[in-house]
């Protein structure tokens, strides 16, 4: 692994040039089940890294570790600077700088998809509703979804719904956002809106983690990919490099069933 | 017009000898009608009483505490294992009897809770128990990854439970909850039996007196499919104010 970096100093004095995000030797065990075997990467402001790999293999459960909505075994996690896996951890202060987007969506059903991208800045932050209802306009807008800010979850199609979903996340103005199996549910023809949108966003210099299995998307977009199998990452680079000239046998099989 | 139909109902019982003694008799009229307004009284307050004591349990259960989880599960046990008569019974004459008088102002010993009180008290515990489980399955009918996603969002436990939690579970328990109020409604006529001046009482009341009973009989059956038809009628507005479009479709 050659990225594993040494833990770092905690909390505080962070700046733009350190890793946004950096994993140190994570485990992660359900039961007696090892899920994550010591995952050790680094990810840079602005950067745009893919996780692929075979089902079960903990992408997963890895993005998850990254907002604390899964809780490590042992090991650490730094988003800028903010120590995820301390047991005093803010979980607000972190959820603030990571927004995060779910394979089934997980809109609220009974709020507007204006309401939906208005809610978490209003009841969380409790920021002015004029100032937030301006930019979930704009959000929204951003996503073309212009029109339909008064529709309400169950009367948009898939595609129209993720992409509610990405702007309720824009909205709290993460630094990093986590994108977990976004397409996985989708019609093909709704996933291109989806990865347009989500193309944009990296273009624009937003953190990306991906998890997906969009190896196309993976090699257009990504600037480094991680392929992870039975816990561990087998092998990593950037996308001219990893999909052309893989070394490892096992991404090489897997490779060759998904391309 | 009310002399017409005082005058209506006195000539209906003088040709067919059907004699609804509460629409001509001024004095069987307004027993009539305080019976109507304790009804009201006791249907109002353990409906909301019973809500509260729903919510409140039903928080309870999904909450932290083991000990408090185990006292809500056991009141919900003995609540909705036994009759609501024999609730009122064990109120009134078991732990009625138990509690000390107090003295009213003009010196007299009074019980604590008189018979309405009692009855109350009763009848909320009773519906309350039923709307604990009712509000539960609500929440439980709430999926995880939704409330996974307000979490993600920076929402705490609580404020996601008050945005995203009961918002979604009062529309999926509201069917459930219609019926356990409908109930509640027509069970206050059990009140009766602890002397509670409802409607049911005052009707039995007119009727041994006037020797009228298929005729009060019929009052009491209209009143009650009146009541419980209002009741109906509210709840369905609510419900469809709360209809979400295209969910759960």
């Amino acid at each position: 692994m050659t990225r594993a970096t040494t833990a770092g100093t905690p909390s505080a004095g962070w700046t733009p040039d350190q890793p946004i995000v950096r994993l140190v030797d994570v485990h992660k065990a359900f039961g007696t089940f090892e899920v994550l075997k010591g995952i050790s990467f680094d990810v840079r402001k602005g950067e745009v890294i893919c996780i692929i790999g075979p089902s079960g293999s903990g992408k997963s459960t890895l993005i998850r570790c990254v907002n604390a909505l899964v809780p490590v075994t042992a090991g650490t996690i730094q988003v800028e600077g903010i120590t995820v896996t301390d047991p005093r951890l803010d979980k607000l202060a972190l959820r603030r700088k990571v927004g995060m987007v779910f394979q089934q969506y997980n809109l609220f059903p009974h709020k507007t998809a204006l309401q939906n991208v208005m809610m978490a800045p209003l009841h969380v932050l409790g920021q002015d509703r004029r100032e937030v209802e301006a930019r979930a306009r704009a959000l929204l807008a951003k996503v073309r979804l212009a029109g339909k800010e008064g529709a309400y979850p169950g009367e948009l199609s898939g595609g129209q719904q993720q992409r509610v979903a990405i702007a309720r996340s824009l909205a709290m103005r993460p630094d990093v956002m986590l994108f977990d199996e976004v397409t996985a549910a989708l019609d093909p023809e709704t996933v291109k809106e989806v990865l347009v949108t989500i193309r944009e966003l990296a273009e624009e210099g937003m953190t990306c983690m991906l998890v997906t299995h969009e190896m196309n998307f993976a090699r257009d977009v990504a600037d480094h990919i991680y392929f992870t199998d039975r816990g561990v990452i087998v092998e990593h680079g950037p996308p001219a490099t990893f999909f052309a000239s893989a070394q490892d046998a096992r991404t090489r099989r897997f490779l060759s069933q998904v391309l | 017009m009310i002399e017409a139909v005082q005058a209506w109902f006195q000539r209906l019982y003088e040709t067919t000898g059907f004699n609804f003694t509460v629409f001509y008799d001024p004095y069987d009229w307004d027993r009539y009608v305080a019976g109507l307004r304790m009804t009201l009284l006791l249907a109002l307050s353990t409906i909301l009483a019973s809500l509260v004591i729903g919510a409140v349990g039903a928080l309870v259960q999904s909450g932290p505490s083991r000990l408090l989880r185990g006292l809500v599960n056991g009141f919900v046990v003995v609540f909705r294992n036994t009759p609501p008569l024999v609730q009122i019974f064990f109120f009134y004459f078991g732990l009625g009897t138990l509690l000390p008088d107090v003295r009213t102002a003009d010196g007299l010993r009074a019980p604590i809770l008189n018979n309405v009180q009692w009855a109350i008290l009763s009848l909320s515990l009773f519906a309350g128990a039923f709307n604990v489980e009712i509000f539960r399955s609500g929440i439980e009918a709430v999926p995880k990854t939704t409330i996974e996603a307000a979490e993600a969002l920076g929402y705490t436990r609580f404020k996601a439970y008050r945005h995203v939690v009961l918002p979604l579970a009062l529309r999926v328990c509201l069917p459930a909850l219609n019926n356990n109020l409908i109930n509640l409604l027509k069970t206050t006529t059990l009140a009766y039996a602890i002397a509670v001046p409802e409607t049911l009482y005052a009707v039995k009341q007119i009727w041994s007196e006037s020797q009228n009973v298929l005729e009060m009989m019929l009052v009491l059956l209209v009143t009650y499919a009146f009541l419980v038809g209002v009741l109906v009628w509210i709840m369905h507005r609510w419900e469809r104010a709360l209809r979400i479009p295209g969910y759960g479709r």
